[in-house]
């Protein structure tokens, strides 16, 4: 409501995602321009989806790490926090174990359900637990996927299924080409949808009463809220990978820059969120060209330098009296 | 009007109310006093539609917060709660502005950024009003919070201890902001307050509720209730009543 | 005390008998040859447990904390980081080439080096905050196994194999001569703590009142998590990181010797730890025939126990 210079603004939030878009379509280990390949079969195959499913991903993850925080009232707590991949991906072992033949929208929506599951389950933990310490609630889902994660390895070491874990688990963009990743594409969708709530979404964050006393349906919006971070987690990990640390660091970031209100900032998350693993994806393709560092461990390295930030440092207080 | 009728309200398995009966009359001020734990609150939030009573009802117009949807019932009646811990970093305006959310459902139109900018004015924080809401002192978020309750523009305004955390100068602003808009007039409001300081009830109030462990003792006008004996049987101790250059004042002894 | 000294029998008994059965229990084929490789790996697993549950307890004790682990904070992630980065430097053929005594002493003593100077400032500087302390501990092992994976992807291929070994944890192969010095540095770390429990019983205090009480408390959280930092490195030089075994072990070992006396904890929860091991590899590989598992049924059980603990401390 009161952005300030807003024009100037969105125009270097574009400008930057175009100029790590040229990047990114102009480097990968095939050169564009003295290759045998034509550069233009390069780009429609390989270097456009890569790009398209990383600025996707970002944009999804960072979207649910806002309504995961809101929801919990827990500015440290994120998808990957919450059980929540974990969940996921053992809809997906189970969906592959029984029916392996299962069509991709069907493997979906089982994650997604599985990711509900789990989700939910987080938010019985969280509520739980005591409001005044708000350190735990990031070491308690931490565990918690923990625990998941031993069942998932567990039943994926049983029905020697450990090379898909391995791909869920560790996110990256190498194996994206044409035809394997326009699923992401739902995230779009689903990005608008939550620019439709972001009012309510907003009013989650303001607590449970203050919520309804506003007239908000508050377990419905949560429910929701639910229902859009776990497609989002599951589209995501089905396709490249699990990626941590993407939803809390966008978040973070722009609510302290620019304030809590979603209306006005949910596109800047989205924009920072997508600029961010396109930038961790750029990374790692260049840290040791033509070789590749999977975007997911680039981003854990500058995410947990972020997450360490964010714990340490003093909350801004001006008030007095 | 506020009906209420044989209610019972328990958090978990503890009983909080028992069998409350009360009407409370459009406009003016009520004051509902009484001691820690006497269900002040719980009565308020019944009231408000967010504490579901174990049995009984609660009709306000005629209205059952309970039955209606949110926003209906947002739009008949606000509330203030007390000490909400937001961790939020929304700006001041754009937490008054939600409190035309009930009204415009996400698509504010000009009368809600009237109305918001009125409520900014009415509690003195239009110089605050781009400060994040984590950077104010307490009692300049209790504000922000009253005025994005006022924001909402219900027929009824609930506030749970406004009171706190505001210096001598704003608690009695508040008082009298409240007691000027819940006057009789166009856009009258009826205002139901928790109280702690009982003279600002003896002060400001039209009717004072007086209540004791999850009952209502009293309910009448404020002369009625505030006596020496009433007070001292709700809160166990013992008051003096006196005049002072035309007003009531109570103390304890 | 008597109790608690009939307690430790008791388990030192329990353990025994759990060693024999997985020792000479559905013994088929060549005995000559399947017992040395038995008795390997039940080396291996009673080191990995009784190092773990020693660690485990000294460190909660100096964090002031029951629901740690060298593990939760990150000094298994420390270890590997530290030999990646030993990979890295010196490259794989020298690092494999040391005789396997001086190589795991060095990356002993550099770990005891490191994990000193970051634990100890981390407790120094957090000493109020525990929360906050085991969540920077937490994201500070992400961090340093983001940065190992990293370097990893730097390295060759049969540099990488020298620092695998380390980063899964696996009781299947383990090497004859590390477990000699497994076993020495174990003797030596577990002697050091055992003579430091009056100490340790006061430090577990709390600061505040240790110093009251005349104590140089730094010195013993320093001395303390130096041995934490050996004991670290012999399990996860065995078998790898296993987040929650050292939970699992202290708080049965507490339960078991019924006391917070170190001279009594420590051992309960050293026998503790090997029984755990043991009795989980009997039951899965002899009874479930599964292998390699025991590792991550351990992971679950540990992290139900975590959440166990703090959902009660919470109604406390």
């Amino acid at each position: 409501m009161t952005a300030r210079r807003p024009a100037a603004l969105w125009l270097g939030c574009a400008a930057a995602l175009v100029l790590l878009s040229a990047l990114s379509l102009s480097i990968g280990a095939a050169s564009l321009f003295s290759g045998d390949l034509g550069a233009g079969w390069l780009i429609a195959v390989s270097r456009f989806p890569r790009t398209a499913a990383a600025l996707l991903a970002g944009m999804g993850l960072a979207l649910a790490g806002v309504v995961v925080q809101q929801a919990v009232r827990n500015r440290l707590v994120e998808p990957a926090l919450t059980g929540t991949p974990e969940a996921a991906m053992l809809g997906l072992l189970a969906v592959t174990m029984l029916a392996p033949g299962a069509a991709i929208l069907w493997k979906m929506s089982v994650a997604t359900a599985a990711a509900m599951i789990g989700t939910a389950g987080f938010l019985a933990l969280a509520t739980r637990l005591p409001r005044q310490d708000p350190m735990m609630l990031p070491l308690v889902g931490l565990i918690y996927g923990g625990i998941l994660g031993a069942i998932g390895l567990w039943l994926a070491w049983n029905a020697d299924l450990m090379q898909y874990l391995g791909t869920w688990r560790l996110g990256e963009f190498s194996g994206v080409v044409q035809g394997r990743y326009e699923l992401l594409w739902a995230i779009a969708a689903l990005a608008v949808l939550l620019y439709a709530l972001a009012d309510r979404i907003t009013l989650l964050g303001l607590g449970e009463a203050q919520a309804r006393s506003l007239g908000l349906n508050h377990a419905q919006t949560r429910a929701l809220g639910l229902a859009v971070v776990s497609a989002i987690t599951a589209l995501v990990i089905v396709t490249v990978g699990a990626l941590p640390f993407v939803g809390l660091v966008a978040p973070n970031l722009v609510s302290r820059w620019r304030g809590d209100n979603l209306r006005a900032n949910l596109p800047l998350v989205a924009a920072g969120g997508a600029g961010l693993v396109l930038a961790a994806d750029i990374l790692g393709r260049l840290i040791r060209h033509p070789y590749e560092i999977p975007s997911a461990t680039v981003f854990g390295v500058f995410g947990a330098w972020v997450f360490l930030w964010l714990l340490h440092a003093a909350p801004r207080r001006g008030g007095h009296g | 009007m506020i009906e209420v009728a044989s209610l019972s309200y328990r958090a978990g398995p503890v009983p909080i109310l028992h069998d409350i009966r009360l009407s409370l009359p459009a406009g003016g001020i009520t004051a509902l006093i009484g001691p820690n734990g006497a269900g002040k609150s719980s009565l308020l939030h019944c009231i408000a539609g967010l504490n579901r009573p174990a049995a009984g009802s609660v009709r306000i117009d005629g209205m059952d917060p309970f039955a209606v949807p949110d926003r209906t019932r947002a739009r008949q009646v606000a509330i203030l709660q007390q000490s909400p811990a937001l961790a939020s970093r929304l700006r001041v305006r754009e937490l008054v502005a939600f409190g035309r959310w009930p009204h415009h459902g996400g698509r504010p139109g000009p009368e809600d950024a009237q109305a918001t900018a009125a409520a900014l004015a009415a509690f003195e924080l239009d110089a605050l009003a781009d400060r994040p809401l984590d950077t104010l002192s307490g009692g300049q978020r209790q504000r922000a919070m009253v005025a994005m309750a006022h924001a909402q523009a219900t027929p009824w305004l609930l506030l749970d201890e406004p009171l706190n955390a505001l210096d001598p100068r704003h608690a009695r602003d508040l008082m009298a902001r409240l007691h000027a808009l819940s006057r009789p007039g166009p856009g009258a409001r009826s205002v139901v307050v928790v109280l702690h300081d009982i003279n600002a009830a003896a002060i400001w109030a039209d009717r004072v509720v007086a209540m004791k462990a999850g009952h209502v003792i009293a309910a009448d006008s404020a002369a009625r209730v505030l006596r020496p004996d009433l007070l001292e049987q709700v809160f166990d101790t013992a008051f003096e009543v006196i005049e002072h250059a035309g007003r009531r004042l109570v103390m304890t002894l | 005390m008597a109790r608690g000294r009939a307690a430790l029998w008791a388990l030192a008994g329990l353990l025994g008998a759990l060693s024999a059965l997985f020792l000479f229990w559905q013994i088929s084929g060549p005995v000559d040859f399947v017992l040395p490789l038995r008795a390997t790996k039940l080396a291996a697993l009673v080191l990995v447990g009784a190092a773990t549950g020693i660690a485990t307890v000294l460190f909660q004790t100096v964090a002031a904390n029951r629901l740690l682990t060298p593990g939760i904070v990150g000094f298994d992630a420390l270890f590997i980081f530290l030999q990646t980065g030993l990979v890295l430097m010196l490259g794989g053929l020298a690092v494999a080439g040391l005789p396997a005594f001086a190589r795991f002493l060095g990356e002993t003593a550099l770990l005891m080096l490191a994990a000193t100077a970051l634990f100890g400032l981390l407790m120094r500087r957090d000493a109020g905050d525990v929360v906050r302390m085991i969540l920077t501990g937490v994201i500070l092992g992400v961090l340093l196994r983001g940065l190992a994976e990293m370097a990893q992807r730097l390295l060759a291929p049969s540099e990488y194999a020298v620092v695998q070994q380390a980063m899964f944890a696996s009781f299947g192969a383990v090497e004859r001569d590390q477990l000699a010095v497994a076993a020495l540095v174990l003797a030596l770390a577990g002697a050091a703590a055992l003579r430091m429990a009056p100490a340790l019983d006061v430090a577990g205090l709390g600061r505040p009142m240790a110093r009251g009480l005349g104590l140089d408390h730094d010195r013993v959280v320093f001395l303390a998590l130096a041995l934490v930092a050996a004991l670290v490195a012999v399990s996860t030089a065995l078998v790898g990181p296993i987040t929650f075994l050292g939970l699992l072990a202290a708080s049965l070992g507490r339960v078991v010797a019924g006391s917070d006396r170190h001279a009594l904890s420590l051992p309960a929860a050293a026998l503790s730890g090997a029984a755990i091991l043991v009795a989980g590899q009997v039951v899965f590989e002899r009874l479930l025939g599964m292998q390699s598992t025991l590792a991550v049924l351990v992971e679950f059980f540990g992290g139900l126990l975590f959440l166990a603990l703090v959902l009660r401390r919470r109604r406390g």
